[in-house]
């Protein structure tokens, strides 16, 4: 980037100013922006609409949960950096998960070369799984798996594991990622047709209702649609769409919706844009709470209660200067405390680049340590609540969602909205609005165009070692030698047939999984079954 | 000394490999396309050899490679050998993605031109692949 000093003195800011989503900001906010019904639609938290948060001392009775995203190399490496961060203080485990597992390839594909164990784990079996969790008590823990296609297997291997080690499937605390639909839309990793895939997640909505009542089956996402280029407001709308749409195709299925509701959790994006994320946050609580006891008839509060987990945002990360991600990091952390998160992973200042050196992910666990014992802000719920700024944002953001859930309604539904590529339209054309505004300097990145530093010193980086490619295909190849291949077979064709009928496949997913049937291999058979999928993207 | 009509530059963006990461390739992709460029986008999840076949039926000046899963050092390599195989080796390659400065040099004497790492400018690369490939096609005409 050139590095002229800045065109515009100090004095001289814009005339008009708005939040990234493009809302106006307001000279001056003051008491005659407080909604008349402020009681009904701010309300108190742990009461309904739980606009102020889902539990009414919020973090006075109980922290958010530290839960760092991890995983890269061979489960021996991944093992090791879980007791890393648990020793150091992290109170959740949060699994990533190579592109083969995530696309459900087995490590020794041809498709898998060159990338087994680069963007997370590579896991192939109820093997690998069962040493990925070595001396780590599952039902003393609660872990987070990012994975969506192959979910259901993933699932299978985690209860697996927890059985061997004498915790039942009812004991298991955590959550699985599963959210199709915004795969679809935004993070693209897919293995079967949309139908299918949205089957696998009612299958999954449905077998944890009955099976695993402290689990998360679906991780409502919207922080990957904000990654891949969203605003704000339609990270709030595709994902809440997203959300009804499981719980329109469980209802289908004959679910109560207060059986299984409150087991469904949230994933936002924690942005740059500190007060537009906290009206985000609070927007989506009091969404969620009038659709689900209003259009979809839930009774209960848990029901109703949108619960979230929440990532700063990666996108937001420069590769130049890179302490200066420290700042952003520490401010989006912030802003999703100052929105009620229950659960939160923070970036480390190297990421830009890589997966996480042990001393930045280090440093990015004691930020959210010194957010939580040193500022605070923690001591009282929602603490801008009340806002006359915060309120009206709140109010816009909610505006906003409606709007687009207008626009989706009109196309058949949020399945129809991304067959004809709506969701992805709008998000890459945000995407090049926002790189516009920054190629143009009209929004300042420091560090990237202005404030630009020639010839920085290199920042150590991460490298995983190729030869972890050879060590997981050789353990791959061991559970092979290993396994019973009559079983693997006999699970394989019995998975098969089920996925031809209504049945619910966690079963014999599971039975395979016992047996080492391998990931690609449970994938593979149900594609022969339900197809693939390619997209038709738009730019 | 130039064409009576200028010939439209034809460039490939690609996306090798498992990675999903998309909202660089698409923004450069409409950056190329407004820059008055004839652009194929082939989508995710290409192997090395679709791609390579890929810019030899499109007849491409031009192929960016964008990369976000950390497996740029096994694809580029294959892409860049495949269109020498194929007796395409004029073609000015370049690779966009989180590729680590350490890894650029080996990428350079593969042959790709330019790694566009992240905070790159749109600008920038679209003149850039402009440039090569209008030096590619004087060298085709003369």
């Amino acid at each position: 980037m050139a590095t002229e000093p800045r065109q515009k003195p100090l004095e001289d800011r814009e005339t008009e100013f708005r939040t990234m989503s493009g809302q106006p900001i307001a000279p001056l906010y003051g008491p005659e922006e407080a909604p008349v019904d402020r009681a009904e639609s701010i309300g108190r938290p742990g009461e309904y609409p739980f606009t102020r948060g889902p539990y009414e001392s919020m973090y006075r009775g109980r922290l958010w949960t530290m839960r760092q995203f991890a995983g890269f190399g061979t489960v021996e490496e991944t093992n090791e950096r879980f007791h890393y961060l648990l020793d150091h203080g992290q109170t959740g485990l949060s699994t990533a998960f190579d592109m083969p597992t995530l696309m459900g390839y087995d490590s020794d594909h041809e498709r898998s070369l060159g990338e087994v164990g680069r963007e997370g784990v590579a896991v192939d079996s109820l093997d690998d799984m069962e040493q990925l969790f070595d001396g780590i008590p599952l039902g003393g823990v609660t872990t987070s798996m990012t994975i969506n296609a192959p979910a259901a297997i993933l699932l299978a291997f985690y209860v697996l594991v927890g059985e061997k080690q004498g915790v039942p499937a009812e004991k298991l605390g955590g959550t699985i990622q599963t959210d199709i639909l915004k795969e679809y839309i935004a993070q693209k990793e897919w293995c079967f047709p949309i139908e299918p895939a949205m089957r696998l997640v009612t299958d999954m909505i449905e077998w944890c209702s009955r099976n695993m009542p402290r689990w998360h089956p679906v991780s409502i996402s919207g922080y990957h649609i904000r990654e891949a280029g969203s605003t704000a407001q339609q990270e709030l709308a595709f994902t809440l769409k997203d959300g009804f749409t499981y719980v329109e195709r469980a209802l289908e299925r004959g679910l109560d919706v207060d059986d299984f509701a409150p087991r469904l959790s949230f994933f936002f994006n924690a942005h740059v844009d500190f007060f537009e994320e906290i009206a985000k946050y609070r927007a989506a609580r009091r969404i969620w709470a009038r659709e689900m006891r209003d259009t979809y008839g839930a009774k209960r509060e848990e029901s109703m209660r949108l619960r979230f987990h929440a990532q700063t945002a990666g996108v937001s990360l420069t590769a130049q200067q890179p302490l200066n991600n420290v700042v952003r990091t520490s401010l989006e952390a912030l802003a999703a405390v100052l929105g009620g998160t229950q659960s939160l992973h923070t970036n480390s200042f190297d990421e830009a680049l890589a997966l996480p050196t042990e001393e930045a992910v280090r440093v990015a666990l004691r930020t959210q340590q010194v957010i939580a014992f040193e500022s605070g802000v923690a001591n009282t719920p929602d603490p801008l609540g009340g806002s006359w700024f915060v309120e009206k944002l709140t109010d816009e953001m909610e505006r906003a969602a409606y709007e687009y859930f207008a626009r989706i309604d009109e196309l058949g539904g949020m399945v129809e909205a991304i067959r004809r590529n709506f969701p992805q339209r709008e998000i890459a054309d945000a995407a090049f609005t926002y790189q516009r505004e920054v190629d143009e300097r009209r929004r300042i990145v420091v560090g990237v165009n202005d404030f630009v530093q020639e010839d920085e010193p290199q920042t150590p980086i991460l490298r995983i070692d190729p030869a972890l490619e050879s060590k997981q295909a050789d353990r791959l190849a061991a559970t092979r030698a290993r396994r019973d291949g009559a079983a693997v077979e006999a699970a394989l064709s019995e998975l098969k047939r089920a996925a031809a009928t209504e049945a619910n496949l966690m079963p014999p997913i599971i039975d395979a999984a016992r047996a080492r049937a391998t990931e690609g291999e449970m994938i593979a058979a149900l594609q022969e079954v339900f197809g693939t999928y390619t997209e038709s993207p738009v730019f | 000394m130039e064409a009576a009509i200028a010939r439209k530059i034809r460039v490939v963006v690609a996306k090798p490999g498992l990675d999903g990461h998309d909202r660089g390739a698409k923004i450069i992709a409409r950056a190329l396309r407004d820059a008055g460029m004839e652009v194929i986008y082939t989508g995710l999840h290409q192997t090395p050899e679709q791609i390579a076949e890929t810019v030899i039926q499109e007849d491409a000046d031009a192929v960016g490679l964008s990369i976000l899963s950390g497996a740029h050092m096994t694809l580029v390599p294959r892409v860049v050998a495949l269109l020498k195989e194929q007796g395409v080796d004029d073609v000015l390659v370049t690779v966009g993605g989180t590729i680590p400065a350490d890894d650029i040099p080996e990428l350079k004497e593969l042959g790709v031109a330019a790694v566009f790492t992240p905070g790159s400018g749109t600008d920038e690369i679209v003149d850039f692949i402009r440039s090569g490939a209008e030096e590619r096609h004087e060298r085709e005409e003369s």
